[in-house]
């Protein structure tokens, strides 16, 4: 045993083939490119198949994951796709978001002395393989118990619940405010990222088994949570997300060339402003970029301005990189794409020019002093540290909060003091009879497995109530 | 679904009235709110008032000037097309009470975002008193609706070709000064909305207005809707459109919506182009 684990950790980490740094950041293509079959048998070999696999307790949704790359080595890639699909409904889509190195990867037990076995890169390559080269086969769904459910928000806690809820026979219609369905996946992760076909296919995979998607549709605005119970629904789902983008409440922040993340990655992700003007929704072409934050969503933004054309893309962030929320995989993909990290940096003001608009603005220098409540070493600044950074685009990705459009719709919902929903931890339930919530409107923001790990488990609860009761 | 069923061209054809179905939205729909249209795919959002609704028929209108490429698309749409995306009813509602004598000026489309906030404030018994504005008499809309959904009823036209001779300013003041006015809605031109509530600052009369500045979602997501309301930013697509005119930064808004003319300039050429 000891020797077969010995063998193993000699063969390297699989090495994920990559557009090159100075091609990629000027197009919009997928950076990486996928694991061939070959390399996928190699990196699944090289897994130890522990009894007690402290990967799966690293998984919010507990996939099987030795098991699944046990069936790559059998070169049995539908069937590792299936393997994942019976805990994970999106695994193309979190085979490239997920933060293993946090998750999975993270307790692999190989990564102790090594490199971890790249679950990530399996999992892409296993759904990938089945999406391209399957018969597209849908699973069973169960008989008709003839309840209908509504999920509100297509983003992928609602696309969770109502994939488990159509296997289980329910009724399901998905209220979608956007004009196309699959929330941050679509408008917020760019296509370089993210390929938008992927999202639309496990879509359409959902439509195949008899959701209904009703797009264009703002509950709380187009209908309340109280009108679709009158219409017939038995229950209902809010999986509406974090959409409502914090600003700083700086000088000078209203001036032309400043975005939220959310308006500038909507742009050009969901609208294809990328794509102006064979599309009609224009994106401002920065030329000396700055971005203000330092989590995934600060680097999106970062990469695509790169990718719009930017002459220099910095990344202004007031802790130190060992505090930099994204994910290892984006940090390092900026960096080789030439994007600037500027860091113990906090922005004071914003300037303009006659017309309103963005010249530049002013930074003060921090320096990391006690920890913070959140375990960090909090940021002071330095007096008299003042200095100008010229800049022409300035992207805000310091976060989001609950948007209020629904919640204030809806009476007998219990709010936190943040405007989050108040749902049960294990169940979903809400204060509100047949109403229940999950992902990023009650977590904050967060990431795509745990919004969809909160979509199974309420699904689970709301499948009880269906049959038994509240 | 919103498939258009009734179409007008007014103004010389500058300005086009849509009647769309929308079952949903025309129950929902108060005055002040506006929906979100795309023509196809490719298109951009854009953001229109109802100018009316009919919740038997089940319909909505929208009447809108054709100033750029969006518009000129949803131009080429007859009866029987359908707009590729339709959403709302958006922003908040026109807060309609009965406070007594009130005036309603509109210039352009901004006349059609006036009528049923007109229309409203008379049915809840106040005494309206309407200016409408316009550079000619030919580039008047809505002068009958406007007409009967008020006590008084002024017309201005820059040319003189029909009413005073001059701005609708001019008409206000003197009504302003005839009588006892307990608040003014003034929808139009950003100049227009913004001299009337120096007017109606000086005689402190409480102004409302509406604004449009560029938006994206139209539910609160993405902030490129922010103006400057008493110093305080505010999301015009939720927290308006409609905003208290003493405290708006009306310059703000007029920079921000030249955003992108670049942009508007390149779409329209190309557009013009590939019609040609
Ligand atoms: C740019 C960006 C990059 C990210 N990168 C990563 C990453 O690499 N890895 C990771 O794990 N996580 C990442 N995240 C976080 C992750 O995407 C979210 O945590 C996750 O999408 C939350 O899922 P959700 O289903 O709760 O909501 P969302 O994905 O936000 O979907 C909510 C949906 O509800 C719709 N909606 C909102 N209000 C209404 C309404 N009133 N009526 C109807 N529909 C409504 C919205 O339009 C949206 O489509 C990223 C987030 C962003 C913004
Ligand atoms: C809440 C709201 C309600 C509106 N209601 C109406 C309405 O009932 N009737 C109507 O005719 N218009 C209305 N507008 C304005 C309308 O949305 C714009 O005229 C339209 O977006 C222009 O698109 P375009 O592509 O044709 O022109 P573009 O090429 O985008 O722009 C051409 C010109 O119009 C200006 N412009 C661009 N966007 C806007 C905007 N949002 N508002 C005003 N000017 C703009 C530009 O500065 C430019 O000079 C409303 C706007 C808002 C925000
Ligand atoms: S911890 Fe690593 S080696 Fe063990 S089963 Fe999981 S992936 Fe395989
Ligand atoms: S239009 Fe996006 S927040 Fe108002």
């Amino acid at each position: 045993m000891a020797d077969k684990k010995q063998k193993k950790e000699k063969v390297p980490r699989a090495r994920m083939p990559e557009q090159d740094p100075d091609v990629r950041r000027r197009n919009f293509i997928e950076v990486p490119l996928g694991l061939t079959p070959e390399m996928a048998i190699t990196e699944a070999k090289r897994c130890l198949q522990c009894k007690k696999p402290a990967c799966v307790a690293g998984c919010p949704v507990s996939v099987d994951i030795p098991g699944f790359i046990t069936l790559i080595t059998e070169n049995n890639f539908s069937a590792a796709a299936n393997k994942l699909w019976e805990r994970n409904a999106l695994p193309a889509v979190c085979g490239r978001v997920c933060p293993q190195e946090e998750q999975c990867e993270g307790l692999c037990i190989l990564g102790k002395k090594g490199q971890p076995v790249a679950i990530g890169y399996l999992e892409r390559f296993a759904a990938d393989y089945e999406r391209q080269n399957g018969i597209g086969d849908i699973p069973v769904v169960e008989d008709k118990t003839g309840k209908k459910v509504a999920v509100i928000g297509s983003g992928p806690s609602g696309l969770t619940v109502a994939g488990d809820l159509l296997l289980k026979g329910h009724e399901v219609t998905i209220f979608e405010a956007f004009h196309k369905p699959g929330g941050v996946l679509v408008y917020g992760i760019p296509e370089f990222r993210l390929p938008k076909e992927i999202v639309a296919s496990e879509v359409a995979t959902l439509e195949k088994m008899g959701a209904k998607i009703e797009c264009n549709t703002v509950v709380g605005a187009s209908i309340t949570i109280d009108e679709l119970f009158e219409e017939g629904y038995d229950a209902a789902y809010i999986g509406v997300g974090a959409g409502l983008p914090r600003f700083m409440n700086l000088p000078g922040e209203n001036f032309i060339g400043i975005y939220s993340a959310n308006e500038y990655l909507t742009r050009t992700n969901l609208m294809k402003g990328y794509l102006f003007p064979k599309y009609d929704t224009p994106i401002a072409r920065g030329k000396n970029v700055v971005v203000l934050g330092a989590g995934n969503v600060a680097m999106d933004s970062a990469r695509t301005a790169m990718r719009l054309g930017a002459k220099s893309v910095k990344v202004v962030y007031r802790r130190s990189r060992d505090e930099m929320p994204a994910r290892d995989e984006e940090l390092h993909h900026a960096e080789e794409e030439k994007i600037e990290f500027v860091l113990l940096t906090n922005p004071t003001q914003f300037f303009g020019d006659e017309d309103g608009r963005l010249t530049g603005m002013e930074c003060l220098k921090m320096e990391l002093g006690e920890p913070d409540a959140s375990g960090r070493r909090r940021p002071i600044p330095i007096e008299g540290s003042e200095y100008k950074i010229d800049c022409d685009l300035v992207v805000v990705s310091v976060g989001s909060n609950a948007n209020p459009l629904l919640t204030n719709s809806t009476p007998n919902l219990n709010l936190n003091k943040w405007g989050n929903i108040v749902a049960d931890t294990v169940t979903g339930k809400t204060s509100k009879k047949g109403v229940w919530a999950g992902g990023d409107i009650v977590t904050g923001a967060a990431t795509v497995i745990l919004a969809m790990g909160a979509g199974r488990a309420a699904a689970n609860s709301m499948h009880d109530y269906l049959t038994i009761g509240w | 679904m919103a498939k258009i069923i009734y179409r007008e061209e007014m103004a010389q054809g500058t300005i086009i009235l849509n009647e769309i179905e929308a079952p949903r939205i025309s129950r929902k729909a108060k005055p002040g709110q506006f929906v979100i249209l795309q023509a196809n795919e490719t298109g951009e959002r854009i953001p229109l008032t109802m100018a009316d609704t009919n919740p038997e028929k089940g319909t909505i209108t929208i009447i809108y000037m054709v100033v750029g490429k969006s518009t000129a698309i949803f131009k080429d749409l007859q009866v029987g097309d359908s707009y590729y995306a339709l959403i709302g009813p958006l922003g908040a509602p026109t807060h309609v009470e009965k406070v007594g004598k009130v005036i309603c000026v509109g210039g352009g489309t901004g006349i059609a975002v006036l009528h049923p906030i007109a229309r409203a404030l008379k049915e809840a018994g106040n005494e309206v008193t309407t200016i409408l504005g316009s550079r000619s008499y030919d580039l008047l809309i809505m002068e009958e609706k406007m007409r009967n959904a008020s006590d008084q009823f002024h017309i201005c036209t820059d040319d003189g070709s029909k009413g005073h001779h001059g701005f609708v300013t001019d008409v206000l003041r003197q009504v302003l000064e005839k009588d006892d006015i307990a608040m003014v809605v003034a929808i139009g031109p950003i100049p227009m909305m913004k001299f009337c509530s120096l007017i109606t600052k000086e005689k402190g009369v409480k102004t409302l207005v509406s604004l449009n500045p560029i938006m994206v979602d139209g539910t609160g997501m993405c902030g490129c809707c922010r103006v400057t309301v008493g110093k305080e930013t505010k999301f015009a697509c939720v927290d308006g459109p409609e905003f208290d005119a003493h405290k708006v930064d009306f310059d703000e808004l007029a920079k921000r919506l030249a955003s992108y003319l670049d942009d508007e300039k390149t779409s329209m050429d190309a557009h013009k182009n590939c019609k040609i």
